[in-house]
């Protein structure tokens, strides 16, 4: 188990170099920054001028390499837009999203487990369709309608919880909701899945014939090999929240990395934008890396790649 | 004296799309303490689930129905689920056909074996995993300690099956039904397993129900036999008195498929029951084998009458020789 985690944290770390490299190269093929720099307006000299006392006109490679090793030093460089340090503005905003998007996987994993599991061990029956029922809804419903019925319902009729902002815990209540009911029926489904398949193995049948309590059939023995894929989605998922959330964080007016990015693109502000996509792609790496070894404990059979 | 289990009337019937299938039909058998019975027949006869249905382990759409079904002075077919299942494992075991997915991939085999005897007897861990490096050994692995430690997917079919028969026997049951355990494994293989099982049966003295499709198996092992045909036992007796005398046309089929050494000839064609296997959705009337029956008579469209001589029972119009 050791040697695996070792060996798939040396090719996460190797995977991290590539896309640091993949994604600088696509941002400045994307547009020129040291227009971006000189503004609107701003005359070939001044963009010229820019692009030498900003070193734009070295190599990709010579850039890449100074970003690169001031990056791993902690210098993102200075927004062009919010005229501050990157690594100031990126820090304020993380704990807001990785609050956000860890509430919203553990309410959406809460919710989908039990239901899931309750499916499964009634198959085809009024309680299937139920859960069926609330799993379609899910999908069904856009994101920011659902969050806009929790405001009138929550805030504005019940007044139980503020409509926005980031103060208090219930700031995060209705946002948590929001995501994690949109994320919650892919799991259902995956963990209704998994247990109608492993109910029926026969390794469950052994433990039934002998004798173990329904709890260690259902949840030692069926629900561990059912939740393989369902780890390596939540890592999915997870990612996509803490990456994708603009809308629902633009609704709560929740000040995190969605919006941090959206406005990044919008004003062209190069070092932003590279520092929230450089940061997204290694928490993705990170979370493939931690499901990969969360499987790995759950399946011995896995800890040999 | 009373028999460990005694099976009367014995019906198992599957809802499916196209009706209802009479996997099982009015079985009776006994089986005494210590005892071999081999449940023999071909693919698809009820014999599997005959033995589903002893266990309390019948999928979903099946139903059950039992005039008798009394196991060591319970009765089976009134207990509860929870009292039928504080008996699987504990006095009343089962292998299966399938050693290479019987055993949970995600558990080592010290963790499943400690399992079933903590589960039925208590006790710590420690002497949970004692009882199971000591059935280890009993079956016939060699380093028992450490193969505690490891998972199904390090082990061979015929070590995961002696791993399955080590978990049968972990809390010292009197009866043992053992569905096919010798089918998955190589020819080899297939001998010491059967062997094992003799010993240990020796050993322990549980009684055996064997089900298979093999009668070189049951040559070998059983004490009695029951042979069924398309959800019924059509004949059943001591080993001795089948194999010597079988009455019915099925069972003297069935004998005539072994290949015998020293009486087979080489190059000789072997015995083959012509045709397959009546359907059992719906009901069958008369004798089912009579399409396949080369003394077939107008009488077998009505049920076969049953004879019985001194214990040899079975269904057929014809009677003794």
């Amino acid at each position: 188990m050791l040697g695996f985690a070792v060996r798939r944290i040396a090719l996460a770390l190797a995977v991290a170099l590539a896309v640091s490299a993949a994604s600088f190269i696509l941002l400045r093929l994307s547009g020129d920054v040291a227009t971006a720099i000189a503004g609107e307006g701003a005359r070939a000299e001044d963009i010229a001028f820019v692009r030498k006392a900003y070193g734009l006109d070295r190599p990709l490679v010579v850039q890449y390499a100074e970003w690169l090793s001031n990056t791993l030093r902690g210098d993102f460089g200075t927004s062009l837009y919010f005229k501050t340090e990157v690594i100031g503005l990126v820090a304020d905003k993380l704990p807001v999203t990785l609050v956000l998007g860890l509430a919203s996987i553990l309410f959406a994993l809460a919710v989908s487990l039990p239901l899931g599991i309750l499916a499964a061990l009634h198959p085809n029956t009024w309680i299937d369709r139920l859960c069926l029922a609330l799993a379609v809804l899910g999908q069904a419903l856009p994101n920011f309608f659902f969050a806009l019925c929790l405001i009138l319902l929550f805030s504005i009729t019940l007044r139980w919880l503020p409509v926005s902002g980031t103060g208090t815990w219930q700031h995060f209540v209705m946002p948590t909701l929001a995501l994690g009911y949109y994320v919650a029926p892919a799991f259902m489904r995956l963990v209704r899945a998994g247990m109608i398949e492993t109910l029926a193995a026969d390794y469950v049948r052994t433990a039934r014939a002998s004798g173990l309590s329904p709890a260690s059939v259902v949840f030692k023995h069926a629900l561990r090999n059912a939740l393989i894929p369902v780890v390596a989605l939540a890592a999915v998922q997870l990612g996509f929240l803490l990456g994708g959330s603009i809308v629902v964080e633009t609704i709560f007016a929740l000040d995190g990395l969605g919006y941090l990015a959206y406005q990044s693109i919008t004003y062209k502000d190069f070092p932003t934008t590279q520092a929230v996509v450089l940061l997204l792609s290694v928490v993705y790496i990170f979370l493939t890396l931690a499901a990969d070894l969360v499987n790995a404990w759950l399946d011995p059979r896995l800890r040999v790649a | 004296m009373s028999a460990l289990l005694s099976v009367e009337g014995l019906t198992v019937d599957l809802a499916v799309p196209a009706g209802t299938l009479h996997a099982v039909r009015d079985v009776s058998f006994e089986v005494a303490r210590g005892e071999t019975l081999c449940v023999v027949g071909e693919s698809g006869c009820g014999k599997s689930m005959t033995a589903l249905a002893l266990m309390g382990l019948l999928p979903r759409n099946a139903r059950r129905r039992a005039r008798r079904l009394v196991f060591d002075g319970v009765d089976l077919a009134a207990a509860s689920p929870a009292r039928t299942n504080a008996l699987r494992g504990a006095k009343l075991s089962m292998i299966f056909q399938e050693p290479m997915t019987a055993l949970n991939p995600a558990y080592t085999i010290g963790n499943q074996l400690c399992e079933v005897y903590r589960r039925h007897k208590g006790g710590s861990r420690a002497a949970a995993r004692e009882r199971a490096a000591f059935l280890l050994g009993k079956v016939g692995i060699a380093a028992a300690g450490e193969r505690l430690g490891q998972y199904p997917h390090q082990l061979s079919g015929g070590l995961r099956q002696r791993v399955m028969i080590a978990m049968a026997l972990m809390c010292g049951p009197s009866l043992i039904v053992a569905d096919e355990p010798t089918t998955a494994l190589d020819v080899t293989i297939q001998a010491q397993i059967l062997k094992l099982l003799k010993d240990l049966q020796a050993e322990f003295g549980m009684a055996l129900v064997l089900i298979t499709h093999d009668l070189g198996v049951v040559a070998r092992i059983a004490d009695r036999v029951a042979v069924m045909y398309a959800g019924e036992v059509v004949e059943r007796g001591t080993a001795a008195q089948v194999f010597a005398a079988p009455r019915h046309p099925y069972t003297a089929g069935l004998i005539d498929c072994i290949p015998v050494p020293g009486r087979t000839k080489p190059g000789e064609r072997l015995g083959a029951i012509p045709g397959t296997v009546p359907a059992l959705v719906g009901t069958i009337e008369g004798c089912a084998f009579r399409q396949r029956c080369a003394f077939a008579q107008p009488a077998c469209a009505s049920a076969p009458p049953v004879h019985a001589d001194a214990g040899h029972e079975w269904a057929c119009v014809r009677g003794a020789a």
